[in-house]
This record gives C-alpha cells, structure tokens and sequence, in this order.
C-alpha cells in the first residue's frame, strides 16, 4: 500500500469526451495514456512520478478494464525493456521513472529498443527531478535522448498541453519509429490544473493478439549486420520523419510579440517561469501576451532546423534558455545557426548560470540581463524589480547597447505596466541575522522510523570497536550520513551499497567493512550486484539488509518482501531466503530493530565471528510512517468502540534532565526536542519528548544501551480500562497515594 | 512566420480590476497573479494548507494552481508550497488562460504563511518577504534544527533576531505561537494559520469563504474551524496592534515569561533571614532557589550548610564589580547550589515517586477521564552509582574488588524497566529514596563534597587576584552534569580545564581564555576541540583527543 490514496482521484479516469478534468499533473498524464489507447504501462517509483505509479495502481480495476497490462517493474532497465512489446507490433505502450537515476538504470534497455526502433507507439516518462527538493546527482535526461536518439518531449507546464504531448508523443513515435521520451520537472508532475477529456480508448490490437500470433524480423534485433543498418536508419529515415512531423503537427509554439529584431527559445518547461519573468519586468501580461516573441520548444530533440532559422531570420539577438548542463541545445543552435550562416547572435549561458536551476529569481534576473545588452530600450523608465537586481549584472555592453538599431515597432502602450515602486533593499544587519540563524533543514528519518535505532547501534558499536568503512545506499537509509549519526563514506547507486564495497577487501587486516542497503535496492538489483557479487569473489565483509517493509523512501510500495497482502502483486518473499538461495551461510536476521541491544549483538558478531565468507545482518521492523497510517485509525476506531487500548508514548523528567542532550545525538528523533529549563538554576535547555512520538521505545533503549540518564519514562495510557484495570488501579491509589503523602509531609513547609 | 506555428492574437490590454487588496494592487493595474508561498517542513500537512487555498480560490472565482515538491523532502525537511490564484473575471475579459508561475520569485510574493519561526527567517533569506507587498504571517513555535538540538549546552539560535528580521523585511508582519493555538483545539497548524490568514484580509475573501473551504475538505472539520478560529484571532489582534506602528508584529512568544520566585516556607525562615542578613540582595533570589533546593534535595540543615559555605568565601563577596553587579557571589551561589545537589540514584527516586510528578506526567500524556496511566521507568545503574550510595568505606571496597564488582556486575548489565506506578515497582524507589538518611556518609557524597571545596576554594583564591577569571572558574560547574558516562566525561573536561589553569602563567589565562575552553568543551564529546583549544592557548601542538577504544 503505498504512502497516498488516489482511490478517489482516480475516478477522474473514466471522464468521456468533454468533460473538464481538474486535477494534478500526474492524473492528467494518466488519463492521457488511456485517451491514447495504450496497451500497457510499466515502471518503477520515485519522486516525482511516485505518484504516476501510486494512481496506476489505484487505477488497476480501470485499467483492466481497458485491457491495459500494468507492471510494477523490479527496475528502470526491466520497465524499458518492457517496451519490447512495441518494437514488431502496433500496441502502445508507455513506462515511466525518475530521471536521470532511472534513466541511468535503463540505458542498457534504452540502447537496444532505440537501436532497432519500434511499430507501436512507446513512451518513457520521465520525471526530470532536478533543482529544489531533489534528491539525486544532478544530470539530464537530455544526454540520454542524444545518445540513444530518442525523441525528447518538454511540454509547457500546462494540463492540456501535456495532455495533447503525451497523445501526439505516440503518434510522432509511430511515424518516426522511435521511442518518445516525455520530460516532467518536479513541479509539472504536481501542479494542479484542469483540461477537456475525451473518451479512454481500448486498443484495437490487443495483448492477446501479439501473444496468439507472434511476429519477428531479424532486421529490429541489435546484432551486426542489422545493428550498422539500424545506425544508418535513425539518420535517413527516422529522424527525417520526426521532424516533419513535429513541424507538420506545430509541436513547438511561437508566441510572437512586437519587438520583433529579438526573441527568446526556450524549452517548454521554462515556459511560465519564462512568462513570469517577463512580466515582471514589465514585458508581458499575466496571459503570456510578450512584446518579445517566444519560440517554445515543446520538443527539445531533435531541434527542427527550419523552424529555428525561420525564428532567428531578422533578429538582431535571441536568448536560448536551457536549464542545466553542458548546454546542449546551445551548442546545436549554434551549429544550426552557422550552417545556415543566420547572422542572428545566440545568448544563453552568457546572462543565466550555466549550471543549477531555473528559478524565478534566477529567470528574471537572466532575462533583465539579455534585454539590457540587447534591447534597453524595452526596460526604459522603470526600475528593475528585485529579482533582477539581486543578482549583480555584469555591466551592459556600451558598445552593444550604442550600435545597436533601434528596436522597430516598440508598441509601448499596447503592454500595461504594473506601477512599481522602487523597492527597498533589504538592510544588510537583516539579511546577517537569517544568514545565521537560518539553519538548513535537510530531510532526515521521521518520528519512530525503525532505521534509527539501527544507526544508533552502530553508533554505540563504534564506541566499542572503533569506526568501519561504511558504503551506503539509496533510500531513506542515506539519511544517516547526516547529523546526528554521519555513518557511511559513499554511496554508488540504488542496490549498489555492496558493490560499493567490493575492493575494500584483503587478507591483511581482520576489520571489516560494512555495507548498508534497504529492501528496495535489495530487490531493484542488490541481490546480485551486491549479495551475488561478495558471495563470487568471497568476501569477509557485512551487508546490512534494511527491511522495513516497503519501498519506503518513494512513498511506501510494496515490494517482493513486503509483509503485507496485496491483491495484485506477491508478496511476503522473505530476504533472508533469497540470500540464502545465492549462497550466503551466515545470516542473522533481526526482527525488532528498536532493540539496540539485539541490533548491537548482532553487527558486533558479524564484524567479529571467525567465519570467512560474506555476512547479512537482516534488520526487520516496519517503516514507521507506513505502520501508522494503517494502525492509528484502526486504534482510533477501536477506542471509540470502547476496547481496551494501551497507547504508549515517551517522556522526560524535566527535574532529572540535566540538559546534555546525549539521548539526542544517538536518537535525532523529530519528536524528541528540547525546550526551555523550568530549573531556576539550570540555564541549558532540557531534552523533551513532544506530542508526536508514537513510542516506538527508542529513547528508552538509547538511554539503557548507552547507559545514559534515567529521565526517560514511558507513559501507557489505558483507553476504556476494564474491571481487572479499575480493581488494580484502586489499590494501587490506595498504597501509593499513602506513601506520597508520607513524602508531602516531609516537604511540608519548605516552599510556600 | 514562414513555418507552421501556433501564433496566437495578443489579447487586449487587460485591465480588470483584481477583487482583492493583493491582487488590485493600484485601480487600473493590469490583473495579476496572487502569489502565495507556504513554507513548512515534510509531514506537517502543508499540502492541506495548499488544498484548501485552491479550494478557497476556485469556490470564488478564482483560477487556483499549487504546486509542491513530495518526494523524500517530504521526510521532515523544509520544503516549500506554492499557489497562484488569478481572478477569472480577468481572464474571461481577456478571453485567455493566465500563464501561472510554479515556483515563487524573489520580490514577487504576496503572502508567505510559515509554520516555524525558522522557516520564515528561511523565506526572508530567500528574498521571498519584500516590504513593498509580503503579508508574512509567521508563527513563534520553534522546531529545532538538529545543530541546535544536538549541543551540548545551549546551542539554541535567538528568536527574537528572527522575530526582528521578519519585522524588518514584511509590509505586515503577523506573528503569534499558530502552533500552540492549533494544538489547543486538537487540530494541525495549517488550521490556524489559514485562519490567520484570513485574520490579515490580505485575500478578497470573506471570512465566511474561508471556513466554507475547511468545511467542504470534509477532515477534521471542527477542531480545524476552532483553529481557524484562534488564529483568526490572533491575526485580528495583531492587525490592532500594527495599526499603531505599521510593522509592529504581535510579539506573541510569551517564552520569556518571568521566572517564578521562589517563596521559602516556614521551615526555611531561618535560613531566608539568614540570606537577607548576610547576602547583598542581588543574590537573594538565587539563594532562596538554592536553598530551597537543598533543603528538598536532603533537609534544612544541608541547606543551611549551604549559606556557611558561601559565607566562607570573603573574596567573593567582597567583589561587587562586573555586569550585573554581584555577578560572581551569584553565579558561584547558584552553581554551588547544583553540585551541593548532585544527581544521584537516591535524588532521581526521589523524584520520581511525588504525587506532583505523576500529575505531570498525566496533564503531559493528557490523561483523559476514564483513563488509567503506567508509568515505566528507564533505569540502568551500574557497579558504580551503587558503589556511590554505599557507606564511603563499603563503597570503595565494592569497586576495589574485582570479585565483588563482578557479582553485581552481573545484575546492572541490563537497563530495567521500572514501573513506578504499581505497587512494587513504586516501593523499589520509595526504598531507594529513603536511602537519604544514609547520603551524608555514602561515597559518592564523600567525593562530591571534596570537590566542591576545592572547586569553592579555587574559586574564592582567585577572587582576590582576578574576580572576571574566577566568575569564569565558578561557571566551570556547568561542564559537571548529567550520568553515568555523561557525567564521567564532563568531570573529565572539568578536570582538563583546571589543570590548564594551574599549569598556564596567569596572564595567558584570562576570563575569556576559560570561557573560550569550557565552549570548546562543550564542543564535541570527543574533546577533540577542547584538546586543540587548550593546545592553542599553551602553544604546544594539539593535544590529542582521549584515545577510543580501537
């Protein structure tokens, strides 16, 4: 069960023809595949099309009413190479990851479907997660489209638009007979918006079709001869027909505007972020209305040649804005614009960063600083808002700004301009105190997450045995690199926390290292990668299996391991057997991992045993967030009903803390915090537990393990006690009661 | 265009009126985006927040679009929503779609709703909080950073300096606790602060259009309106008190509530006329405190053991200098307080067993009617906190032996959980805190008491020659806290820092010498940062950090 419901969400898909849509970008991507007729859908979870996942699954029953085949694929490169269905038959079909990480996954796949090309129309969607929030490398997809020459689709972010993408994304695959690659940026895949729908459409060649009556050519398979054919096709024949059609269907857009001997392309989803910059400098309205016309590539490879030159005929200057790097779209343009010998002069990563995200503020400033050397004129008479100023400009060009002819047609009056007044700076003695009492807030392990008691242990073990060469994972395992626990030295890729291990091995020293990985990476390939590998080449080392149940850091899918039912998909396939069942001998799994003590044991015997050979510590407790989602309304509703129910949350003594915070530095809980000191006396803060710990006992273990403090307590509340409650409860207020009044009177008259 | 291109007709120049005081801005200003930014952190429920606008706008004629970044940002860190809402009227007019921003502009932000201070010193440090437009309504209530929690001392930034900036950089500033507000109507913070927002009328929206979008998200519906309620409230009356000075803020943290005087009882008359008779009276309050403590911690005589003491120390009380005057009887007094009142097993049982404790622990966990309550504590003392209650002579026996030791050994190697609310688990402390009778011959007493007055007579010697150093010296006690190990390592660090002192020349350890060695020992657990700061003042290479286990 993954972290969000779309159960209702995903009614949405089965709006018919004309019926206005309203919702988030994902869902709209949905329904597009069902308006395209698609056949199946595969791919693998993570930000940002977690969701696109999470609203198939939600959508199954739909889907199979449509006859759609619906995968969660074990990887990015199995989810690509499902879209083999597509290379000897007309079925669509479309997969879809987070890029580059998954795209990186998929190359293999990529290379070959690429390679031979494809009947049906197939689609890879791929969610762009670059710039804020993101949480990999940062790359693009970009590079993966050249390389395989897979077409690049960057929709404006806007619901229709990138409903019509996805729907003439197929079609521009079948004409050019090459897979589609449809880029969503973080922000498209959660905007919210509406759009008019048409009917879902079943495909007319089925699944049962392709399976009944199986078609081959030897001429789609990647092996020579074919494969230098193939080489040779993608230039005569495929790529030609990819632009004619994107010509012919106008997939990219011009926006004209009156200061006509300039202009600006960009990719589409720059589009609003291009749009707002304008505006706010006073260039454009809210609708998009630019005085400087707008070439939006909605495809951003192939570039279409005529299209750009047709654009760059009669403009003194254009600005390229391509997010990222290296600036691959520049570099074409300027191939483009040199070989048709367009005098036009090319601005890109000149006035915006050639590297890092395109924000607002980065937008506007990059956009004042071209209309400044190129167009002055256009700016005349106001100040520059404040995004513009904030980043320095480079001095506009004197020489630019004096030979340049004088900007044709400037229709002034026809662009309202905002009344603006000049904005004050902000004091620098302001701007000094965020700069140090703003800390940054990276995310880290939520309140009761199972993971941290293992981090914990290893913290306390490094007490005892010294520091180990930690290699680590993806998953919200890589969170203890950072403070509190700062464990682990690197981290290679998803599955790949053994591998990453996989030198440091050598008879000259009895110490170990110690590899971390989640189940998600466990199943996506750390299986063999990892486990397959150290069993090969005999490693000494230690893996340490995080199995908490899900998928978690993607949003809690289920995987092979899961221990939950699903009615779709198998579960409950235990890790420790298919360690096992590659070889491994020394396996001890953990089943609780909020016991420190047990935690400890266990990795201290692993780094310690005298048995050779690869070791895995399995660690076994259920990913918190997804636990309490499932139990908190059932306890709510068995309260409510009147049963008997002992809630459990921790506490501290504020009279006992003495305000160290030691119990914080091995925990880092959110819900363990600290707060003013009530003692007269005392002036550091006193640790403190707030209302959102679920009382998963790890403060008690932390303060028992490392011998810290007694001030944790642990509170049951009894909710509907029964008879056997009340009795117990009488007598103990009897003899207790009793004996605190004993203690009252020895008080007595020390405070009044 | 010689190509086929969508080339769409500029639309007429737009001019309708917004409907709203953020959206108007000035008649006749072309219609424009509102631009809403909600800065949270993972899991606090800002995307209820976001729904709600959207909701908000679209049930009122308004073009809404939101966006968030989910993903593993979700997972407590900060990260930030964004709504634009545009009024369809406008739109209608020009016969055309706004092309709405998905991310906010620095300088082009309306409003900018905060759920932690911290968060809205983060808006203002990205630019998003301009004077010429933001409305930042903030909210006090502090989620600490892991830097500030993991110190070990102090390690808290100043809100009042974030208070200050967020002052200084909003048109309007509304700032009260939206955290505590919500949690008193048992509902989430985004509750209160779109209350507040509505408070501020910084949106064309009716108060009434508010509550409506609450009501149709179907959740939590009434706690959410009591919240909204309160923080309505709290934006109202910040908005009375800023009309008076534009961008006065609701100082609404009421965290530096006075400190409670202590009041002695009849028991201690003596010793309160005692501390009146013979003390300056900038130090009375701390020893009423210290008093009390001690007199609580053991009897009236350990109390009154406590006055002899100070009064012992002439030098002291003679040096009247410094900021606030009697700064060094004070801090020495209230130092002294504390390790004449040390931690020990027989305190911490103590404790735990008053009546008062279990009513806190009740009203913490909001212990309902019809409800019982378990307590169960952590408790994990080794050889040596039993070694330390022993009779002095007994105690040391114990821990000379390496047999003896053993055989306890084998019963404090596991923490226990003891459940002081039934009735053996109670009587197990009860014992324990009764063991007070014994305290003033026991080990640990024994050892603490020498301390102390070596401590006090360091600090009283340098008095006479430095009265800046031996402030610095008396607050030395801060580094003593804690147990168990906790506690070894601060005597260690305490230890370390008076041998400097003794083995520096006088002039090469200034007030602020020591100052700077007892922050660097509450650097790092380590001591890695003590050990180069001592290094540094004695100009010999860093000393190297006690050596671990390898």
């Amino acid at each position: 069960m993954a972290e969000r419901s779309f159960k209702k969400e995903v009614q949405a898909l089965r709006l018919g023809d004309g019926d206005e849509f309203r919702g988030e970008g994902i869902l709209a991507v949905t329904k597009a595949l069902l308006q395209s007729g698609v056949s199946y859908v595969a791919g693998y979870q993570g930000a940002p099309i977690s969701h696109l996942m999470d609203v198939l699954t939600d959508a199954n029953d739909i889907l199979q009413e449509l006859g759609v085949r619906f995968e969660h694929s074990a990887s990015e490169a199995t989810a690509t190479a499902t879209l083999a269905a597509s290379v000897n038959t007309p079925l669509r079909g479309a997969v879809t990851f987070k890029s580059t990480v998954g795209t990186n996954v998929a190359s293999d796949a990529l290379a070959n479907l690429a390679s031979g090309g494809v009947t049906g129309g197939a689609m890879l969607i791929v969610g762009e997660d670059y710039g804020e929030g993101s949480s990999i490398m940062q790359e693009r997809s970009h590079a993966f489209a050249m390389k395989s020459q897979v077409w690049l689709l960057d929709p404006r972010p806007n619901l229709p638009k990138i409903v019509e993408m996805v729907e003439q994304g197929f079609e521009l695959s079948e004409a050019s007979n090459t897979p589609v690659m449809l880029e969503l940026r973080i922000r498209a895949c959660h905007v919210h918006g509406s759009f008019r729908t048409k009917a879902n459409r079943r495909a007319e060649y089925t699944l049962k079709d392709a399976i009944e009556s199986p078609r081959r050519d030897t001429g789609r398979i990647v092996l020579p001869p074919s494969s230098y054919l193939h080489e040779q096709e993608k230039i005569t024949k495929r790529w030609p027909a990819a632009v004619k059609f994107i010509r012919e269907h106008g997939m990219n857009e011009v926006f004209d505007g009156d200061a006509r001997d300039v202009g600006i392309i960009l990719q589409g989803g720059m589009y609003n972020g291009v749009v707002r910059a304008l505006e706010v400098l006073g260039l454009a309205d809210a609708f998009g209305n630019s005085r400087i016309p707008l070439y939006v590539l909605n495809v951003t490879y192939p570039l279409v040649d005529e299209e750009v030159v047709s654009f760059c005929a009669g403009k003194r200057a254009v600005l390229l804005v391509e997010e990222g790097q290296p600036d691959f779209i520049e570099q074409a343009l300027n191939t483009v614009l040199r070989r048709a010998d367009v005098q036009t002069r090319l601005h890109g990563k000149d006035v915006l960063p050639m590297a890092g995200e395109y924000t607002g503020g980065v937008l506007t400033a990059g956009v004042a600083r071209f209309v400044e050397r190129v167009a002055p004129e256009l700016l005349a008479g106001r100040p520059l808002p404040r995004a513009a100023r904030s980043v320095a400009l480079p001095a506009a060009s004197a020489a630019a700004a004096s030979t340049a002819p004088v900007v044709a047609r400037i229709d002034a009056a026809s662009i309202p301009r905002p009344p603006r007044k000049a904005p004050a700076e902000v004091p620098a003695n302001v701007a000094a105190t965020v700069a140090t009492a703003v800390h940054p807030r990276p995310p880290s392990f939520c309140t009761g997450c199972p993971e941290r008691p293992i981090f914990t242990a290893m913290k306390l073990l490094e007490r005892e045995l010294g520091k180990h060469h930690v290699s680590c994972d993806i998953g919200c395992n890589l969170f203890s690199i950072l403070p509190p626990f700062e464990i682990g030295a690197t981290t290679m890729g998803y599955g790949l926390g053994w591998a990453g291990a996989a030198a440091l091995n050598t008879q000259e020293t009895s110490k170990r290292t110690i590899s971390v990985m989640g189940d998600g990476g466990f199943w996506h390939n750390g299986l063999t990668s990892g486990v397959g590998n150290a069993v090969f080449n005999k490693t000494d080392n230690v893996l340490l299996v995080i199995d908490n149940g899900y998928s978690a850091a993607t949003g809690g899918q289920d995987v092979l391991s899961s221990k939950a039912e699903n009615a779709i998909r198998s579960t409950n396939n235990p890790i420790e057997r298919a360690v096992r069942g590659v070889g491994v001998e020394w396996v001890r799994t953990v089943t609780n991992t909020y016991s420190i003590e047990q935690m400890r044991d266990a990795l201290r015997e692993a780094l310690t045993t005298p048995t050779k050979g690869p070791k895995v510590v399995i660690a076994q407790s259920e990913c918190m967030l997804n636990k309490q989602r499932r139990e908190k309304p059932k306890q709510r509703a068995a309260i409510a009903a009147g049963t008997r129910v002992v809630r459990e949350r921790f506490g501290i003594d504020p009279d006992t803390c003495t305000g160290d915070h030691s119990c914080i530095r091995l925990s880092g809980c959110p819900s363990l915090t600290v707060k003013d000191n009530p003692d007269p006396l005392r002036t550091d803060p006193i640790a403190t537990v707030v209302d959102s710990c679920v009382g998963c006992g790890l403060c008690g273990e932390v303060s028992h393990a490392a011998v810290l403090c007694p001030s944790f307590y642990r509170a049951g509340i009894v909710h509907n006690p029964d008879a056997g409650d009340r009795r117990r409860d009488r007598w103990r207020r009897r003899i207790i009661g009793w004996l605190q009044s004993r203690i009252e009177r020895r008080l007595a008259g020390l405070s009044a | 265009m010689s190509f086929d291109s969508v080339s769409r007709p500029r639309g007429d120049a737009v001019s309708a009126p917004a409907g709203g005081p953020a959206a108007a801005g000035e008649p006749g200003a072309p219609a424009r985006a509102i631009t809403v930014a909600i800065m949270a952190m993972g899991g606090e429920g800002g995307g209820v927040l976001a729904d709600w606008l959207v909701d908000l706008g679209e049930a009122n004629g308004f073009l809404a679009q939101a966006t968030s970044v989910p993903g593993v940002a979700q997972r407590t860190g900060a990260t930030i929503y964004y709504v634009e809402l545009f009024p369809e009227a406008a739109a209608r007019a020009a016969g055309r779609e706004p092309v709405l921003a998905l991310m906010p502009t620095p300088g082009e932000v309306d409003v900018v709703l905060a759920s932690e201070l911290m968060e809205a010193g983060r808006a203002i440090q990205r630019g998003l909080v301009t004077d010429d437009r933001t409305t930042l309504v903030a909210s006090t209530n502090r989620v600490y950073s892991m830097t500030e929690k993991t110190a070990m001392g102090d390690g808290r930034v100043d809100a009042e300096s974030l208070l200050a900036a967020g002052r200084a950089s909003a048109r309007r500033f509304v700032a009260a606790d939206f955290a505590r507000l919500a949690e008193e109507a048992r509902s989430v913070i985004g509750a209160s602060l779109f209350g507040a927002l509505a408070g501020t009328g910084a949106l064309p929206f009716t108060r009434e259009a508010f509550e409506a979008a609450v009501r149709r998200g179907g959740v939590g519906v009434e706690p959410s309106l009591a919240a909204f309620a309160a923080g309505f409230g709290a934006a109202q009356a910040a908005g009375a008190e800023a009309s008076a000075a534009q961008t006065a803020a609701l100082a609404a943290a009421p965290a530096a509530a006075s400190p409670r005087r202590t009041v002695l009882g009849p028991r201690l008359r003596a010793h309160e006329a005692r501390s009146v008779a013979g003390f300056p009276a900038e130090v009375h309050e701390v020893l009423r405190a210290g008093v009390l403590r001690l007199a609580d911690w053991q009897d009236e005589a350990w109390a009154a053991d406590y006055l002899s003491r100070l009064e012992a120390l002439p030098a002291l009380r003679a040096a009247v200098a410094g900021e606030p005057p009697h700064a060094l009887l004070s801090e020495t007094a209230r130092h002294l307080a504390l390790w004449m009142s040390y931690e020990d097993t027989v305190r911490v049982a103590d404790l735990k067993t008053r009546r008062s404790r279990f009513e806190r622990v009740a009203a913490e966990v909001r212990l309902a009617d019809g409800q019982l309550l378990d307590i169960g504590e952590f408790l994990h003392p080794r050889v040596e906190e039993i070694a330390d209650t022993l009779p002095a002579a007994l105690g040391r026996r114990l821990l000379a032996s390496p047999g003896l030791r053993a055989f306890v050994g084998r019963y404090t190697r596991q923490g226990r959980v003891v459940k002081t609310s039934s009735v053996r688990g109670f009587l197990l402390l009860y014992a324990v805190a009764a063991m007070r009778g014994l305290r003033r011959r026991s080990l640990r007493f024994e050892i603490e008491c020498a301390r102390i007055a070596a401590w006090l007579a360091r600090v009283e010697a340098t008095a006479a020659r430095d009265a800046a150093l031996a402030l610095e010296v008396a607050r030395c006690q801060r580094l003593v806290k804690g147990y168990g190990d906790t506690h070894a390592r601060g005597w260690s660090n305490f230890e370390r820092l008076m041998t400097a002192l003794d083995r520096l020349p006088p002039g090469v350890m200034s007030a602020d010498g020591l100052r700077a060695l007892r922050d660097a020992a509450l650097a790092d657990e380590g001591g890695t940062a003590l050990g180069a700061a001592i290094a540094a003042l004695s100009g010999t290479a860093a000393a190297p950090p006690p050596a671990r286990a390898a």
